[in-house]
């Protein structure tokens, strides 16, 4: 029950209580006694039974009533009338236990395993639910026990649909009720039941919980519903393909030979090891992208069994970037020839998103490779610098264009409805300025709509969002960090929105052979986002933002140079997501605050050495353990890295000893904090 | 009356107090006394209990209109040699009294006796009212059961019925209602909360930072205060008269009666709020007792009966005994000795309260001393007009004025039915779960307060025809007027109809002989209670009302059980 205060204890309550312990003892080592013993006489059997009204939470005295039930079973010849008695026996110590204490699972759980013992009174079930449900409108145990009966009786769900109706009418702060509404209307959604259309029932629903809110918009429960409901507006069941590199049509340019990124053109990509990466970015994650579920139709030899790897954390098998590696350089000479790949995705079924959802819009894309023989003699030896030499860039914005461009025509058939059930609440909820959770709805409700409307009214939204989320952070400082999370990501849907807003934000990088560099530095960014739109990223500056990890860094495979200085994350495991960057040749994480935060609460999320030996095989970990044991974040990080210039000072880890680990661990490493390494 | 055996005579012939009338008033006076240890003598001309608050079947309430028969029978022939005795008068409180029978069937045999009819609706009580908490205080909630009426709605003349939106619940559901205007309406509705609650915290510890209501809001006008919150005119409507159950026109400020403040309109909001929810097993704020109003005087007599109050129905009192000899008179009692029963017996008590139709002729009053007139004041009839008048009307209908509803208030703001209404109509329609009337049946009840008897009447049959078909009277029925427009064909008939003017008589206290108050105009007995309570106060000192009932098992039942009895 709620909203009932608890009292302090008189005297003779207390006394009560000790008398109450006493006898419950006595009982409970009786019980344990026989239960160990097996006895299962009606002696024995009372003895729980007496038990259980006093303590219903008992668990072991509950498991113990299931024993004696199947030896009993197992005695008596299948008689249906004595096996009914025998269970109704049972239903009614767990009502004699619910009327003591309607929470406890022991008792909700028993009551399950009778029935599911195929007992016949399912019937008389509902009618207990109801009452039970009367007199604790949200108690979840009910709940959760009404949708087994329901499930057990095949009561159709839109009765209990219905049943929610009338539990929302006679009071709407019910999580519990609008909980099993989502739950009842996904499933009839999902099998498209008589009229159950998600463009005509979601509007209903939303015109339902507006009631809610409007009424009482302190009330949490209608904002959650309504959040739900959000959700099923925007998001669309199946996953779909809403990136790639190469993009479709596009024309790439490879070379062989690595130069720190020094490219001048955004198309163009070298690498030593004769490799070049194809990037699937999915709108969700899924799992099952394999050579049979992708093919390639392409010339360049070597490609026939392609392993597809997911961008995500170790011993994960699902993930919304995918990666494949294409051979170009194989011993026949291929240089100076085009070559076209086709890709075409979901031919056969197996993509599966996390929520167990099919990739069903099979699709398809072409690309062009053009493979140089002319290998590019660089002088990429020196130190890449982060801090003066950039011109804006000037290129036409037609290069970026097919770049960013995404081919979403087979996504959304009926975003009709979706569109003006979003604009309707929008209208609505700008009548409500002056709630903090008014704003966020607001907020979340425009960036809804920015995500599945047309490019051309977007930057406008972006700016609105910006500003509410501004206004939030004022006003709530217990919540400013997910506000500025989310500020942070729809700046950069705002950046990466048009060819225009992200081509203010490129650059040219004089002393790095004009090679196009992405800025984002000095945006107070707090979390990474819209790099399905940045794949072709090769330069990034990311420096003086708030990011206290890399997370979603390791979709942008063609990364070579990254500048993470002065922001402030605080481990190497908040840069685990950059092991998969596999061209990463510079790193800058100065002045940050690694080695600072003796606890670090990211460690927990990724391996650990404790439960993974095999860095004992590994070389290094043979060599110095104790080094590999103290820094055992950086280890696995950098290990995967090929880099070549790294800059760490200004943090707190920082100094010799480590200096010399990390020379052990990445031996390939020219540049250490600005200085050259004598090798 | 007069078939019946005579009395034996009563013993004792002496007593602290005598009370004459059953109504509510005298009802609550006479439990109260009689639990402080008074003796009292209760009685009652009619043969029921209830007097102007009785519930009544259709014959009975049909003769108790019509009749003037609480008039005595001639007194007996002789002076007491003792006593100055002065002749007692009856007024009848009603006028214009028109009883219209549509259907004869209604008052055969078999319907008869299931009638218990109001002489005093539409009239409920909330359950936070003064009547539920004296109830509750004199235990006479043991003698009564309670249901809960199911909606209220507000009416115009289309004939739509608007639920009232009460409460969050209500205000959830409500269809006609736009989502900015129930925000308005929770948040005004939360206000009114938070106030009340800083309210009763600031009487007992500092209201620093409190919500409250600025009060010099508290006291300009209720409907100005609404206007400013800002709440639209359908809202404010609806709360002025579906909720605080104002009377007149509140934004007609030169004919309004009585323009409400907004202390007086937050007090009564605050009634309608706590009432809902107080008790588990009522709907929302308004419960109605099972066999009528009736049961309520009746409880609080049976409390008194058990207290030691002596009861005698069919009794009419004749005379009152003054003190011959004036230079004898006792000063306390102004004179004031007793009074004479149609028995012809002389009962004696300290003290008497009369039901307010008994009055004392002019002619009887100008043979007295100046000190035996003041002591008969309160006797004395005052002109009607100045205690002002109600309207009120019964309907025995046949069908639901709302589909699927059996119990439900209807209000009618001023002009919503015509442009001269000038006071809220209010009906009250209950059904067969009420034990009030036969099962396919309702009885529908029509008050206003109103100027004169003709204006009263003119607004509620125009409330009657807005809920009702209008029939012509049985014997002017013919078989062709059949066909009706489909509109018209849902709405409820008629079976039975009464219209009277009933005059409010307000309660007087005058030292040894009192008079009680009627029935007022309102939808609750609070006003009724509040002059009980003072007169009580004013008769036994500054004594508190049934002060040791207040027991520790009393005040447990409360929490238990909500106290009173309400059926689901």
């Amino acid at each position: 029950m709620h909203g009932r205060p608890r009292k302090a204890y008189k005297p003779e309550e207390e006394a009560a209580s000790a008398a109450k312990a006493a006898k419950l003892r006595a009982l409970q080592s009786q019980f344990m006694s026989n239960h160990h013993n097996k006895i299962y006489t009606k002696e024995a059997v009372d003895l729980s039974t007496k038990l259980l009204e006093i303590n219903p939470e008992a668990y072991t005295a509950w498991n113990y009533r299931k024993l004696a039930v199947e030896d009993k079973l197992s005695r008596i010849e299948s008689d249906p009338d004595l096996i009914k008695t025998i269970l109704d026996e049972e239903l009614r110590v767990v009502e004699s236990a619910l009327s003591q204490n309607f929470k406890s699972y022991g008792a909700w759980h028993h009551r399950k395993w009778v029935l599911s013992k195929g007992h016949s009174s399912v019937g008389n079930e509902l009618q207990l639910l109801n009452k039970f449900q009367k007199l604790d409108t949200r108690n979840f145990h009910a709940w959760n026990y009404r949708r087994f009966v329901v499930e057990l009786t095949k009561r159709s769900e839109q009765d209990e649909l219905k049943y929610t109706d009338d539990m929302i009418g006679s009071d709407f702060s019910n999580y519990s009720a609008w909980h099993n509404r989502s739950v009842l209307l996904s499933s009839l959604l999902a099998r498209k039941a008589d009229g159950f259309l998600p463009n005509k029932k979601i509007p209903d629903e939303y015109k339902l919980v507006q009631n809610a809110i409007f009424t009482d918009e302190d009330d949490q429960s209608g904002w959650f519903y309504h959040l739900w409901l959000l959700d099923q507006t925007v998001n669309v069941e199946t996953p779909l393909l809403t990136s790639s590199w190469p993009s479709h049509g596009s024309r790439i340019s490879l070379y062989a030979g690595c130069s720190n990124g020094s490219f001048s053109k955004l198309t163009t990509f070298g690498s030593e090891s004769g490799y070049f990466p194809l990037v699937l970015n999915f709108d969700q994650a899924v799992g099952g992208v394999s050579s049979s579920t992708v093919t390639i139709d392409t010339e360049l030899k070597g490609n026939e069994d392609l392993v597809w790897e997911p961008v995500s954390k170790k011993n994960s098998h699902v993930s919304c970037v995918w990666v494949a590696r294409l051979k170009y350089i194989s011993s026949e000479p291929c240089f100076g020839k085009e070559y076209k790949v086709k890709v075409k995705i979901g031919n056969s079924p197996g993509i599966v998103s996390s929520r167990g959802c099919n990739f069903s819009a099979s699709y398809e894309f072409v690309f062009t490779a053009h493979v140089h023989d002319t290998v590019e003699e660089s002088s990429q030896e020196g130190i890449v610098s982060w801090t003066d030499g950039f011109d804006i860039w000037d290129a036409e914005s037609k290069d970026l264009n097919a770049l960013t461009t995404l081919d979403r025509s087979n996504a959304q058939m009926d975003s009709k409805w979706r569109q003006e059930a979003i604009a309707e609440e929008i209208d609505l909820f700008r009548e409500l300025p002056d709630s903090k959770i008014g704003k966020l709805t607001l907020a979340r409700l425009l960036m809804a709509k920015a995500m599945i409307s047309d490019d051309a009214v977007k930057g406008v939204h972006y700016n609105e969002i910006l500003e509410l989320y501004k206004d939030l952070m004022a006003l709530d400082s217990s919540h400013y960090q997910y506000y500025k999370d989310v500020h942070s990501v729809a700046l950069l849907r705002k950046v990466t929105s048009s060819t225009e807003d992200l081509s203010g934000h490129l650059f040219r990088c004089r002393n790095m052979n004009n090679s196009v560099c992405l800025r984002l530095n000095n945006l107070s960014l707090s979390r990474i986002a819209s790099v399905e739109k940045l794949l072709f990223v090769q330069m990034l500056d990311l420096s003086h933002n708030e990011l206290h990890s890399t997370e979603g860094l390791g979709g942008m495979q063609l990364l070579s140079c990254l500048n993470l200085s002065h922001n402030r994350i605080r481990s190497f495991s908040a840069l685990d997501s950059l092991r998969h960057l596999k061209q990463l040749r510079v790193l800058d994480v100065s002045h940050n605050h690694i080695g600072e935060h003796s606890v670090d609460t990211t460690r927990y999320l990724c391996s650990s050495p404790l439960f993974n030996s095999e860095w004992t095989q590994d070389e290094v970990g043979r060599q110095m353990p104790t080094l590999v044991t103290k820094y055992w974040d950086a280890y696995f990080v950098l290990r995967d890295l090929n880099l070549k210039q790294l800059d760490i000072t200004g943090n707190v880890i920082a100094g010799d000893v480590f200096s010399s680990f990390v020379l052990r661990v990445v031996p390939k490493l020219v540049w250490l904090d600005g200085k050259k390494l004598e090798i | 009356m007069s078939d019946l055996p005579p009395y034996p005579p009563l013993d004792p012939t002496t007593y602290d107090l005598i009370i004459v009338g059953t109504g509510v008033s005298e009802s609550i006076l006479s439990a109260a006394a009689s639990s402080s240890g008074t003796s009292v003598l209760h009685l009652d001309p009619n043969p029921f209990y209830g007097s102007h608050s009785a519930s009544l079947s259709l014959p009975d309430l049909t003769s108790f209109l019509h009749s003037n028969s609480l008039s005595p029978p001639p007194p007996p022939p002789s002076d007491t040699p003792d006593f100055l005795s002065v002749d007692l008068a009856t007024r009848s409180l009603y006028s214009s009294v028109e009883i219209a029978t549509f259907d004869s069937s209604i008052l055969d045999e078999r319907h008869s006796r299931k009638f218990n009819v109001d002489l005093c609706g539409p009239r409920v009580l909330f359950c936070a009212d003064e009547s539920i908490n004296l109830m509750l205080k004199s235990g006479s909630n043991n003698y009564v059961e309670f249901k809960s009426v199911d909606a209220s709605f507000v009416g115009d003349s289309s004939g739509e019925l608007r639920s009232v939106p009460d409460s969050r619940a209500a205000i959830f559901k409500d269809k006609s209602l736009g989502l900015m205007e129930k925000k308005q309406l929770m948040k005004f509705f939360k206000l009114v909360q938070a106030h009340l609650a800083a309210a009763a915290a600031s009487s007992t510890e500092s209201d620093e930072g409190a919500v409250k209501i600025a009060e010099e809001d508290m006291e300009s006008p209720f409907v100005d205060f609404l206007a400013k919150m800002p709440l639209p005119p359908k809202i404010k409507s609806i709360i002025l008269y579906g909720i605080a159950m104002v009377d007149y026109d509140q934004d007609n400020v030169e004919a309004c009666g009585d323009l409400l403040k907004t202390r007086e309109g937050i007090a009564r909001l605050a009634l309608y709020i706590t009432s809902i929810g107080r008790f588990s097993n009522a709907l929302g704020a308004l419960i109605y007792p099972i066999y009528g109003q009736g049961e309520l005087p009746q409880a609080f007599c049976r409390r008194a009966a058990v207290k030691g109050c002596i009861y005698v129905l069919r009794m009419p009192i004749t005379a009152l005994l003054l003190d011959k000899a004036s230079e004898l008179i006792v000063v306390e009692t102004g004179g004031y000795k007793g009074v004479r029963l149609a028995t012809g017996q002389e009962i004696f008590s300290q003290k008497l309260i009369l039901d307010p139709c008994i009055t004392v002729g002019s002619e009887s009053m100008s043979s007295l001393t100046d000190q035996q007139k003041e002591t008969l004041r309160v006797l004395v009839p005052k002109s009607i007009s100045s205690e002002g008048k109600i309207a009120r009307g019964i309907c025995i209908i046949r069908g639901s004025v709302k589909a699927d509803i059996s119990n439900a208030l209807v209000v009618y703001p001023p002009k919503s039915l015509f442009p001269e209404q000038l006071a809220a109509i209010r009906v009250l329609q209950l059904g067969s779960g009420l034990a009030v009337c036969p099962a396919d049946m309702h009885v529908l009840y029509f008050s206003t307060v109103c100027e004169n008897d003709d204006q009263g009447k003119a607004a509620l049959l125009s409330a009657m025809s807005t809920l009702i078909k209008p029939q012509v009277p049985e014997n002017l029925q013919s078989d062709s007027a059949v066909e009706n427009d489909t509109a018209e064909a849902a709405k409820p008939v008629v079976l039975w109809r009464a219209l009277y003017v009933q005059a409010m008589v307000k309660g007087e206290f005058g030292g040894s002989i009192s008079s009680a108050a009627s029935p007022d105009g309102n939808l609750s007995y609070n006003e009724l209670v509040e002059s009980a309570v003072k007169l009580y106060e004013q008769l036994m000192g500054s004594e508190e009302l049934f002060k040791e009932e207040t027991s520790p098992d009393n005040t447990t039942e409360e929490e238990n059980d909500g106290g009173v009895e309400i059926e689901a």
